[in-house]
């Protein structure tokens, strides 16, 4: 049981952060689009389309670190000290463009901060998740159990170029779902930016596939030593493969499939960076075994939560159900 | 100059959650209040109900962004800032935290969209059941964190082995001694907050000749709720210090200033505690009354501050005056309601404006004792972050203090900027009032049925 409970939450895990970056991607992507509206009413339309669920969205963001605190107190304890600057700014810049959703409304002389506000803290929050994933992929300096590194550890080059990344596919989420859920001159430019994005995005996946090998010997020996490259080639071959298709949707005007092909890019982005690290929880140190609560306490969240979670599947589902369709222009829910 | 972590991640934790306090402490009540109008507008299908319930839901919305975003934060802070507490701890107050995510947070998160934008798109009787799934999610989350702050209080269930605590038995932690009486107190308080929030808001729109009718209803329900809970808290608060003296004793002794325990103690109306000297100065005193109120007997003995060294005792300042005030708070409030119930049977509770002018500016009186009421548990618990079992001191993280301090600044503009903001835009939702004419009739008949229930079959 010791074996396989961390397992278990390490997939639960890994199902929230999933969640999360689609969910709060495509939201906070709509920000990442705001300066490149033409209009405060355009703006208003792209906010609209997802105003209903970005506060659902953003509590798989909690569920993230209150589900890493109960399972993995220890790797917890470790990653978010490490971390400390970038995951702090990076609240503050969701403060700032959670309460936008409302204030831009209410504060009508103040709009246009508002809008500052939203765009800015959406970029913010999300180069900050970028940079906080590579400084995770580059390690983390641990003695005795404790983080053992300096203040600024996580300023590298590496990590700045993650931050970007993530920038870029957010973008691309927030761009497909304008294409999704809006019409009109919205939805024609948002066409436009995905493809734009799309292409920013590969680049940023292609460096990153080259540089982890490069830089570290572990990513290497786990994607190119036989029989492992036999098990995992069909990833980067599947990337390229759902990149093409997504290229082509856009220009064939499909609506809803280039947002589920950008689903699919993360997902294969997120399952190759999964590869790369596995079981680490701490690189390049502490596996998901050695920073695991103990078992009763697994256990005991492990029983909730598999009651709990298809539940808050089913509701969200049916939410998302309820504002379905397209958002027509002009159209709001204030 | 050389900062100490362990202080400013305290001041940094203790300006966040007193800033985020504020936000439940609003929309536990105002969603009940919502779910409320909501479901006595499907009951009797008079619109002004439903409109109230519109317009304190604009206000509900930007209060609860406000609560959520300072929320999240928290969360982070746990280990961000207190990592050797997650550390060691998190094995026991870790579940908490999870079930109130996955219990509450996404209830409440999920339905608000629900909530805020389902007026015109479902049927009614969907809309007022998102309003209640709300208010209960909202209830859930306070059951969860009042259990894991419980805990830190009155720690039970768990054993230490090589310095980490590890569970024994869940039921035990989960409803460990302290937090039936936390939950009471916290809930009620909520309750009551909100109803002087809604009591103050009538009363503005009566004196300044508005939303008449919408005004009186408000007072209505306001003065009739807390009629009921103003003294009902006393009588809760009460309990939770009788429960306070037996686990936490050195909590009372500070809340009393009772240095010495080999004498009965006095009820301390006002004085100014010396520290250092171990004496109250200017102080104005009942003998034997704390004795009396703590111990139901004359010359009951109870725990002094002098019973333990220095260094094991809490600050006794802050609980001191946040204890004081609070109760003065609570006095006020049995005082407003009962005068607003007497008023009522006189039938001149709307008319009366000796009444209504004080009761227009009673609306920070809930939020002041709840943040009050916090300070008095929290500094009360000190020096331990969980009573008995693990020092503040030793919870804090490896991070340097100069890091925690430039977040600080951080927080204080934020939170600066987006409160006094905040607090600006829910004042002009206020003063705009409710919006009659923006309010479609809905489609649908309130109930899905045919039953004859429905708000439109009477005539509107």
């Amino acid at each position: 049981m010791e074996t396989y409970l961390p397992v278990i939450w390490a997939a639960i895990i890994g199902l929230t952060v999933a969640m999360y970056v689609i969910l709060d991607g495509f939201d906070l992507g709509i920000g990442i689009l705001f300066p490149f509206a033409e209009s405060e009413h355009e703006r208003d339309q792209m906010m609209n389309s997802v105003a209903p669920f970005w506060d659902g969205n953003e509590t798989w963001l909690v569920l993230g670190g209150a589900g890493m605190m109960v399972a993995f107190p220890l790797a917890y304890s470790i990653i978010l000290p490490a971390l400390y600057l970038p995951v702090i700014i990076m609240l503050l810049a969701l403060v700032f463009r959670g309460v936008a959703f409302e204030f831009r409304w209410i504060g009508v002389t103040s709009k246009p901060q508002w809008t500052f506000a939203f765009a800015a803290g959406s970029v913010l929050a999300a180069f900050c998740q970028g940079l906080i994933l590579g400084s995770l992929i580059e390690g983390i300096k641990v003695e005795n159990g404790a983080f053992a590194g300096s203040a600024f550890d996580w300023a590298t080059p590496f990590a700045v170029l993650c931050g970007l990344g993530l920038v870029a596919g957010y973008g691309l989420l927030g761009a497909t779902w304008l294409v999704m859920k809006t019409e009109g001159r919205v939805a024609e430019r948002a066409r436009m930016e995905a493809k734009l994005l799309l292409l920013a995005v590969l680049a940023f996946m292609a460096i990153v596939s080259l540089w982890t090998p490069l830089a570290f010997e572990r990513i290497a020996v786990r994607w190119f030593s036989l029989p492992n490259i036999l098990f995992f080639w069909w990833v980067p071959a599947a990337t390229a493969l759902i990149a093409f298709a997504l290229w082509r949707w856009l220009e064939t005007g499909h609506e809803v499939l280039p947002f589920l092909a950008t689903v699919a890019l993360f997902l294969l982005g997120y399952l190759g960076l999964l590869i790369s690290n596995f079981p680490y929880l701490v690189p390049p140190s502490l596996t998901i075994w050695q920073t695991a609560a103990a078992p009763s306490t697994q256990v005991f969240m492990l029983m909730g939560t598999l009651v709990l979670l298809p539940i808050i599947l089913g509701y969200m589902i049916f939410v998302y159900w309820i504002f379905g369709g397209k958002l027509r222009e002009g159209e709001g829910y204030h | 100059m050389d900062l100490d972590p362990v202080l400013v991640s305290r001041l940094q934790f203790a300006f966040t959650i007193i800033w985020h306090i504020i936000f439940p402490t609003f929309t536990i009540g105002l969603s009940a209040y919502i779910a409320t109008l909501l479901v006595m507008w499907m009951r009797t299908g008079k619109a002004h109900y439903r409109e109230l319930a519109r317009f304190w839901t604009k206000i509900f919305a930007a209060a609860f962004a406000m609560g959520v975003v300072s929320g999240i934060v928290l969360t982070y802070q746990f280990g961000t800032n207190w990592s050797r507490y997650s550390a060691i701890l998190g094995n026991v107050v870790g579940p908490m935290i999870g079930y109130e995510v996955e219990v509450a947070f996404f209830l409440e998160a999920t339905f608000l969209g629900v909530l805020l934008f389902g007026w015109d798109r479902m049927p009614p009787w969907l809309h007022t059941l998102a309003a209640v799934v709300v208010a209960t999610g909202t209830l859930l989350s306070a059951f969860w964190i009042l259990s894991a702050n419980s805990w830190m209080q009155t720690p039970a269930g768990y054993e230490m082995r090589d310095g980490v605590a590890y569970p024994l038995d869940w039921l035990a932690i989960v409803f460990n001694p302290s937090f039936p009486y936390r939950l009471a107190h916290m809930v009620t308080a909520a309750y009551l907050t909100t109803s002087f929030v809604v009591l103050a808001v009538g009363a503005r729109y009566l004196l300044a000749g508005t939303h008449l009718e919408h005004g009186r209803t408000m007072i209505r329900m306001a003065v009739g709720i807390a009629a009921v809970l103003a003294p009902l808290q006393l009588f809760i608060g009460d309990r939770h210090g009788l429960n306070t003296l037996e686990h936490q004793p050195l909590k009372i002794a500070a809340m009393e200033a009772h240095w010495d325990g080999s004498r009965p103690g006095e009820l301390v109306l006002f004085a100014w505690p010396d520290e250092s000297a171990e004496v109250n100065r200017f102080a104005v005193t009942i003998p034997h009354g704390a004795s009396l109120v703590l111990t139901h007997s004359w010359d009951g003995l109870f725990t002094g501050l002098k019973s333990v060294p220095p260094s094991d005792r809490p600050p006794v300042l802050p609980p001191f005056f946040a204890f004081r005030i609070m109760v003065g708070i609570g006095m006020l409030m049995i005082l407003t309601a009962l005068t607003g119930v007497w008023l009522w049977w006189r039938g001149r509770l709307f008319d009366t404006r000796w009444y209504l002018w004080p009761a227009q500016h009673a609306w920070w009186m809930g939020f002041v004792a709840v943040i009050c009421g916090w300070i008095v548990t929290e500094t009360g618990r000190q020096p331990w972050v969980a009573h008995g079992v693990l020092r503040t001191a030793d919870a804090v993280s490896p991070v340097p203090a100069g890091s925690v301090a430039t977040t600080l600044v951080l927080f204080v503009l934020v939170y600066g900027v987006v409160g006094s903001l905040g607090l600006y835009y829910i004042n002009r939702l206020i003063k705009r009032g409710p919006d009659v004419a923006a309010i479609k009739p809905p489609s649908a008949a309130p109930w899905p049925s045919a039953s004859g229930r429905g708000a439109f079959v009477e005539p509107a």
